[in-house]
């Protein structure tokens, strides 16, 4: 088409607009709903921007708009799903789009159960069957059929059940507010293994593949997962005192709850800066099997099982749940930093200071605490900080095909000289062989 | 003295007169040192410039047409720059390394012959190795492209096109990210 006028072009920018405007419209029907949720109990909507503020205070957190954006995007969170408790989790960077992550709680009674699983966890778990091999048995069978592998892979793990341990929090994640939220899966112990070993910059989008070795179980929302559960058990922490367990036992089981306590005294900031004993986790830690709570693999008669069994056994004790008695302090310093640095946010007006704490372990976890408030939050590209270079995992050994025995051994084939000596001795032996004979017949 | 200081790794201290034990790094630069008289120790004002330095010559970066070269040699800021627009600002090729050029002379005579002598003489981020260090994203709607490097994690450009706003800026640890190939 020939026309004088130039096409009109709808920028980018409008069509981003059009999107979040959808974030600022106020949901008809509300009355309705405020009934409902006065019966069910209201569910928190968190004070995003307030939160902001205190961090800001610290040098840390996003603009104020993209604040209100996410505020805004987590009110429209809530009144889709039933959510009981809601926190903006952080934000994490990807190489074509950022992730925006809400950590959530479910109303008991409604979850949705996930029934496509995994399938693919057995591989990570290969790496433990460094001694056996393959043992194909000769079957000889009629028609001669290619043997059967006796390979059995390891147990799998279960995963834990939702609403405990690495499972306890529900997460949702969207590229930007105003995109849609995406319910991220449940995580198995086979993929925080495997995340431990890898080190690979999330692309922005769910469905893509992590190629890497030892190969990981699942696709980028499955690692993203992963890696969610391993910041949150390493760096979320609070004031000492602030939560207490349920019940007076410590079993182990009933740890598991905790509430807030209400005689708790907010100690002042200059002691929360000082001492890292007036921290603790709130988060259980993961141990080495990729769960919270340790689990006893299904038993076999094979040495290797039961050598990895026992190894398991000593760990599960050593790593009790970390929770209640201060730990930070006692957490080893293994890469010969401090897990943290606390500073107070100033100097120069202490009433109103507040007490920062960042993670070196993490480089981007964050935490705060002025008076009674306190929060954990992330930002940035979802990787443990180690001073060495990461070190990919080895192949493993090649596997030994097929016993070696004297009837499949090869043997040198013989040479000209050994053959034509057997030639000779051959006929040698028949030329015998016929005077006989002869000699027979004579006799006849 | 720039390539020994680079060789002290972990992160720094935050203070300034530290000083860092140059024999447990290099040996033979610490028995050198020790010759001529002074200390085997790099301060950690010493390692921090450096470190400056490094960035700023890594990945600082500016975009195409910024800055002018004039026929006798030295180079100025454009002052009619009016910003990149919308498709060029979400090309690698539009941004330049703002240090000397070391791949202008390797490329071929065609592509040399299409080069605007004025503002084509630095290097562009296209050729930058490994292919993928550098991670671009709209913001805002698409009101501000931001660069953020990944070899130097923390380092982040932003420009918003069609206007004269530039800037890079580094929040981070002061390291190299060399497990890049193996990340991305």
């Amino acid at each position: 088409m020939d026309t004088l006028r130039d096409e009109h072009l709808i920028p980018p920018t409008f069509e981003a607009a059009e999107k979040c405007k959808a974030l600022f419209v106020k949901e008809g029907g509300e009355e309705e709903h405020e009934e409902v949720e006065e019966e069910m109990g209201q569910p928190s909507l968190p004070n995003v921007m307030e939160t902001a503020f205190y961090f800001e205070q610290a040098g840390i957190g996003l603009n104020k708009d993209e604040s209100y954006y996410i505020f805004l995007a987590l009110k429209n969170l809530i009144n889709l799903h039933p959510i009981q408790t809601c926190r903006f989790w952080g934000k994490i960077l990807g190489l074509e789009m950022n992730y925006i992550i809400a950590e959530v709680q479910l109303r008991e009674g409604e979850e949705e159960e996930e029934i496509e699983e995994e399938g693919e966890g057995s591989i990570a778990e290969g790496e433990k069957e460094l001694g056996e091999g393959e043992e194909e048995e000769e079957q000889k069978e009629k028609e001669a059929e290619p043997p059967k592998s006796t390979y059995k892979p390891p147990p799998e793990i279960p995963r834990e059940a939702n609403g405990t341990g690495t499972n306890k929090y529900v997460y949702f994640v969207c590229n930007e507010p105003g995109k849609p939220w995406m319910k991220l899966p449940p995580v198995t112990p086979a993929q925080i293994v495997c995340a431990r070993k890898i080190k690979k910059f999330f692309t922005g989008r769910l469905d893509a593949p992590v190629v890497t070795f030892p190969p990981f179980p699942g696709n980028e929302a499955n690692y993203l997962r992963a890696q969610i559960a391993r910041i949150s058990a390493g760096t979320h922490v609070s004031p000492t005192g602030f939560y207490q367990f349920a019940e007076e036992d410590e079993e182990e089981e009933g740890a598991d709850t905790y509430e807030e306590n209400p005689e708790f005294e907010p100690p002042p900031v200059v002691e929360m800066v000082e001492s890292l004993t007036m921290w603790a986790h709130h988060v259980k830690g993961i141990l080495n099997q990729g769960r919270c709570s340790w689990i006893n693999p299904s038993q076999k008669s094979e040495e290797n099982e039961e050598e990895d069994e026992e190894e398991e056994e000593e760990e599960g004790e050593e790593q009790q749940e970390e929770r209640g008695p201060p730990l930070l302090t006692v957490i080893s310093e293994d890469e010969d930093i401090p897990a943290w640095t606390a500073q107070a946010s100033t100097n120069l007006i202490p009433q109103y200071s507040i007490a920062i704490l960042q993670s070196n372990r993490w480089p981007g976890a964050y935490a705060f605490a002025s008076g009674r408030k306190f929060e954990n939050i992330y930002f940035g590209w979802g990787h443990k900080y180690s001073s060495e270079s990461h070190t990919p995992a080895l192949p493993l050994p090649a596997q030994t095909e097929f016993p070696t025995g004297p009837e499949i051994t090869e043997t040198v084939d013989p040479t000209v000289e050994e053959e034509m000596a057997f030639k000779v001795a051959q006929e040698e032996a028949l030329a015998e062989a016929e005077e006989e004979e002869d000699e027979e017949g004579e006799d006849d | 003295m720039l390539a020994l200081i680079e060789q002290v790794k972990g992160r720094f201290q935050g203070d300034p007169s530290f000083e860092y034990n140059l024999s447990e790094i290099n040996a033979e630069a610490a028995a050198r040192l020790i010759e001529s008289g002074k200390e085997p120790v790099i301060k950690e004002e010493a390692r921090l410039i450096a470190t400056i330095e490094q960035i700023d010559r890594a990945v600082g970066i500016v975009p195409r047409g910024a800055f002018v070269k004039t026929p006798l040699g030295p180079v100025h800021e454009n002052r009619h720059f009016e910003g990149l627009s919308l498709v060029e600002a979400k090309k690698l090729s539009s941004y330049f390394h703002f240090t000397e050029p070391v791949n202008l002379k390797n490329k071929t005579l065609l592509e040399k012959a299409d080069l605007d002598p004025s503002t084509d003489f630095l290097d562009s981020l296209e050729h930058d190795i490994p292919r993928g260090s550098w991670s671009i994203q709209l913001e805002k709607g698409g009101t501000v492209v931001v660069l953020r490097s990944l070899l130097w994690l923390g380092l982040t450009f932003y420009h918003v096109p069609t206007t004269k706003q530039f800037g890079y800026v580094y929040f981070g640890t002061g390291e190299k990210n060399l497990d890049l190939p193996f990340m991305l």
